[in-house]
């Protein structure tokens, strides 16, 4: 299997969405299956920015924060259906980084990574802050966006878990298929050449610029997206979905499953979004573990999970 | 491959989530790490502690109690998965926590919809009001921290106010709930300050409370926050008194902010800190001491009142199993709203269908740290 | 103009603070190009180490000794088990390495020393020196002059000495530097050692402004790495005035605008920085090979 290959990524991972709730002992797993799901959203955005573009941020929680609180401030405050305000966040995000992308971009390797850590974090302190409309600290409640009843409408009647379930594995598949449809793009073919060298590809006329901010602001999207997803299920939401440990969290799973591909940076997702439910058995050892299953694999899978696996295996059919 | 792998993975969780039956499985999902461990830590160990008391006393109605905790580290959308996690796959009959108010205003919707009775540890009012049947909670509101506080401020001639916050929930949610009670206890607010819960140095927010005019400092805040700022208004020579919140409520609080600095500092606080203050006789007495004694003994640690809250939650959900003679979760519940005269470390508790907090204003003493030692005010 | 000079004198304490973390930064990124994010953990282990031997009854110096020393130890093991191992994997790898260790790092300091939060008295009394009507704490002085020192210290080693030298040509290009004779492991190992040893000073130095716990190397690291960066990532001189910066800053803003936005008003001016000089403030320009 070739990670880059279109179909066969979209065929494991419909494959994976559709089969695993086989499996599936309660539907406590299907929360978590939502969560790797919007994780996986959101790194798959990561991919295109690290993996094809190769630029870093520290920030894009920032997005997801918009995201989460267009969905829970524009109903109340202005009338808007919750899932206009989800597009509307997802505009507000592309337009954000836009602007701040401009500058920003300019930057390089850390410089440009403690600058979209600053920019997260000034949108983590407007959340915090600005209480009168945000709630602050304690976070807000997000109206219901009535889609469970619309599937029960049309005869589709799941419990809640279920059908977020279904819900973000649905939307997951399409950023992964935009996602993929972009690496093979013109686009795509100019971000790869400048993640090689952004001088090489300046030589060869590819306008590094331009694409850079494409990769900023289709990665916010994506983020924006994640963001709207959480506050949609949980209908509450904290500013600590801004917060920039949870931008970290996200290059992690993307460093971790294999930046170089959509399929394992959402491996990475998977595992790191698991972990902590596996590792609620350790009690107060929790914490350590986790840090140390991090380092091992990184240190003994550099490229990433997934990559290094699937090299394993072949490696074994040879 | 990595279809096998998930699957596999999967399977070996679930071989781990068996809960084992005819036990009484209690929930609880608490923020024993991250910002807010300083609260949540003390309020696990005081479950574990009693829950293993209870157990080798021979359990409730003759059964075992399972107890499971989840660390939520105060974050909402992971409070959020381990309250569907006790629901769904532990199948829990009741739960406690929600150290701080986010997470439990997270986790409500769970518990509503799987209509579980769930007791909160966490401050805010909006907790309880508007009362959701399955929603309790066993801490004094931040709102009656405010009124207790004003009350005294007024009682000593100080009219204006000056505030200082830390800009996490429970600061940013007290000094909220301060400003809207101030006009109707009869104070002013002349400054309003914040500071970030690591801050190493609050010397400008209180050079502009001194300033400002303010007859008496408020600080809302928890962690060790409230320490610089006690220490920094030693530092600055500031003759407001200063006042700190039911945040700082443990004897940590004196040792972080120094004999010297914290002295004259007063708060409100339940009656847990002072136990051998109370006057003999005091149905709260027995109940107190009872709890320090043991959790000092098993922890090393200092009591404090957070412990406390899990405490009084554990015992208010045990006699409510007990009366109900059922583990019904909608028995519990019932139960639960019929708690009176329930003498808990917060003070005496009386929930009825309009009112899930059941404490009053008389439950809290206004305490002044004099030579390193919390005394009741008279 | 006696609350100008208060602000100042908070600004310079926590900027201190900051560039004491900041300091840490500097020579394991100009040994290996790696940001390390396990630096914060290492002050917390300094403040934590100096609570808990204090508490056993050693004196207070001796104390920040073995929690320096014993730091210095984590560092250098750090490097042995999971740095060295990892050679040659891309930058961003070795970063997630740094991370995970720093979870790791406050996972163990979890279990060994519980979640409470703890402090040691000041070294030299809590008593405050008045100047022009406003006040500074003597440890706040011990904070500065750590600073100084570390950064004279840091100063000196990588311009005046063979083995601070070894360091930069390692960063500049560890195969030239091998070719020359230098011994790059031995240099990464010195190198993380030594970040350790300043990131436990800086713990032992702030514990008593700042207090400390399991998990207080997670916002110190952000405020350092901050820091670092606005001033140059990589040069002591512009971890020092970075942070002194950023601590001034923060002050006049909580005292003159809003300590509502004081550490927004802080990232804003970062933000501002890198845009007119993407390398900081004394950072050096470096050139791509194609």
């Amino acid at each position: 299997m070739r990670l880059s290959n279109k179909s066969a990524t979209l065929l494991v991972l419909a494959a994976l969405i559709a089969l695993t709730p086989i499996f599936f002992p309660s539907s406590f797993y299907y929360r978590v299956g939502s969560l790797i799901f919007i994780n996986g959203l959101a790194v798959t955005g990561m991919v295109i920015l690290i993996g094809y573009a190769g630029q870093i941020s520290l920030g894009h929680a920032g997005f997801a924060g918009i995201g989460a609180y267009s969905c829970a401030l524009m109903p109340v405050h202005w009338g808007i259906p919750v899932l206009l305000a989800a597009v509307l966040g997802a505009i507000i995000s592309a337009l954000l980084a836009f602007l701040v992308g401009r500058p920003i971009l300019r930057l390089k390797g850390y410089y440009l990574g403690v600058a979209t850590l600053g920019f997260g974090i000034l949108v983590y302190m407007a959340l915090t802050n600005e209480a009168w409309l945000t709630g602050g600290p304690d976070g807000t409640q997000v109206p219901d966006s009535g889609l469970r009843d619309a599937a029960k409408a049309i005869g589709i009647n799941l419990k809640n878990s279920e059908f977020w379930y279904w819900f973000c594995g649905v939307v997951l598949m399409i950023g992964a298929w935009l996602a993929l449809n972009l690496y093979v793009s013109p686009t795509g073919r100019a971000l790869r050449a400048l993640h090689g060298s952004e001088i090489a590809a300046r030589t060869v006329g590819v306008d590094v610029a331009r694409y850079k901010l494409q990769a900023f602001v289709i990665s916010a999207v994506y983020a924006s997206a994640a963001g709207s997803l959480v506050a949609l299920q949980n209908q509450f939401v904290t500013p600590d979905i801004a917060g920039y440990m949870h931008s970290i969290e996200w290059v992690t799973m993307t460093v971790l499953g294999g930046a170089g591909s959509v399929l394992g940076a959402i491996f990475g997702a998977g595992i790191l979004t698991l972990l902590p439910q596996v590792l609620t058995m350790f009690a107060e050892y929790e914490q350590l573990l986790l840090g140390l299953i991090m380092m091992l694999v990184m240190i003994f899978m550099r490229d990433g999970l997934l990559p290094s696996v699937l090299r394993l295996i072949r490696g074994k059919d040879e | 491959m990595t279809f096998r792998n998930l699957t596999t993975t999967a399977a070996a969780i679930s071989a781990f989530a068996v809960p084992a039956m005819a036990d009484i499985n209690i929930g609880a999902s608490l923020a024993e790490t991250g910002p807010a461990a300083f609260l949540g830590d003390p309020e696990a160990k005081t479950l574990r502690m009693e829950v293993d008391k209870i157990n080798a006393a021979g359990g409730i109605n003759g059964e075992q109690i399972n107890l499971i905790i989840y660390d939520d580290g105060g974050d909402a959308n992971k409070a959020r998965t381990f309250a569907t996690r006790l629901v769904e796959d532990d199948e829990v009959v009741a739960v406690i926590g929600g150290t701080t108010t986010g997470p439990t205003m997270a986790m409500i919707p769970v518990f509503e919809d799987a209509e579980i009775p769930f007791i909160s540890l966490a401050g805010a009012v909006e907790i309880v009001e508007p009362v959701n049947p399955w929603v309790f909670k066993t801490p004094h509101t931040d709102r009656m921290a405010c009124e207790k506080i004003f009350a005294d401020m007024v009682s000593q001639g100080f009219t204006k106010v000056g505030m200082i916050s830390g800009s996490d929930g429970f600061g940013k949610s007290m000094q909220a709930q301060c400003k809207g009670v101030a006009e109707a206890s009869g104070v002013e607010i002349v400054a309003d300050e914040v500071y970030g819960p690591q801050d190493a140095d609050m010397t400008p927010q209180l050079t502009n409370i001194k300033g400002s005019g303010a007859q008496a400092i408020l600080n809302s805040g928890m962690g060790q926050g409230p320490a610089v700022v006690t220490r920094n208004h030693t530092q600055l020579a500031i003759d407001a008194p200063l006042y700190q919140s039911h945040g700082v409520a443990s004897k940590q609080f004196i040792e972080l902010a120094g004999t010297e600095a914290a002295e004259g500092v007063r708060l409100p606080a339940a009656a847990l800190l002072v136990a051998d203050q109370l006057p003999d006789g005091d149905a709260q007495k027995p109940v107190v001491q009872g709890y320090r004694d043991a959790y000092e003994a098993e922890t090393g640690e200092d009591v404090s009142t957070f412990g406390g809250h899990a405490y009084d939650a554990l015992y208010i959900l045990k006699a409510a199993i007990e009366k109900a003679g059922s583990t019904e979760p909608a028995a519990i519940r019932d139960a639960i709203e019929q708690t009176a005269g329930f003498m808990g470390t917060a003070g005496e508790v009386n929930y009825s269908p309009e009112d899930h907090l059941g404490l009053t204003l008389d439950a809290f003493e206004m305490l002044e740290i004099k030579n390193g030692e919390w005394t009741i005010v008279e | 103009m006696s609350e100008l000079l208060q602000f100042l004198f908070s600004g310079l304490t926590v900027g201190a603070v900051y560039a004491l973390v900041a300091l840490g930064f500097t020579i394991i990124y100009n040994a290996s190009d790696v940001v390390n994010f396990a630096q914060g953990e290492f002050v917390m282990l300094g403040g934590m180490m100096t609570v808990f031997a204090y508490a056993a009854g050693l004196p207070l110096p001796l104390a920040a000794l073995i929690a320096i020393v014993a730091t210095a130890g984590v560092g250098v093991a750090l490097n042995k088990l999971a740095i060295e191992p990892a050679r040659g994997a891309p930058v961003v790898s070795l970063i997630i390495i740094t991370i995970g260790a720093s979870i790791f790092l406050r996972g163990v300091a979890q279990v060994l020393f519980g979640k409470q939060i703890h402090r040691f008295p000041s070294f030299s009394g809590d008593t405050p020196f008045r100047i022009g009507g406003a006040t500074i704490l003597p440890q706040s002085l011990w904070v500065i002059a750590g600073g100084l020192t570390v950064f004279v210290a840091l100063y000196l080693f990588f311009t005046k000495t063979l083995t601070g030298k070894a360091v930069l040509a390692t960063s500049n290009n560890r195969l030239a530097a091998q070719l020359v004779g230098i011994n790059t492991n031995w240099v990464m190992t010195l190198s993380f050692a030594l970040s350790a040893a300043i990131g436990a000073l800086a713990g032992v130095l702030i514990t008593p402004i700042t207090n400390t716990s399991y998990d207080v190397g997670i916002a110190l690291a952000l405020k350092g790495f901050a820091a670092a960066m606005l001033g140059g990532m990589g040069n002591p001189k512009g971890a020092l005035v970075g942070g002194l910066l950023l601590g001034v800053l923060e002050a006049l803003t909580a005292g003159y605008l809003s300590s509502q936005y004081k550490d927004a008003a802080a990232f804003v001016i970062i933000l501002l920085v890198l845009f007119i000089m993407p390398q900081g403030l004394f950072g050096i320009k470096q050139t791509e090979r194609v």
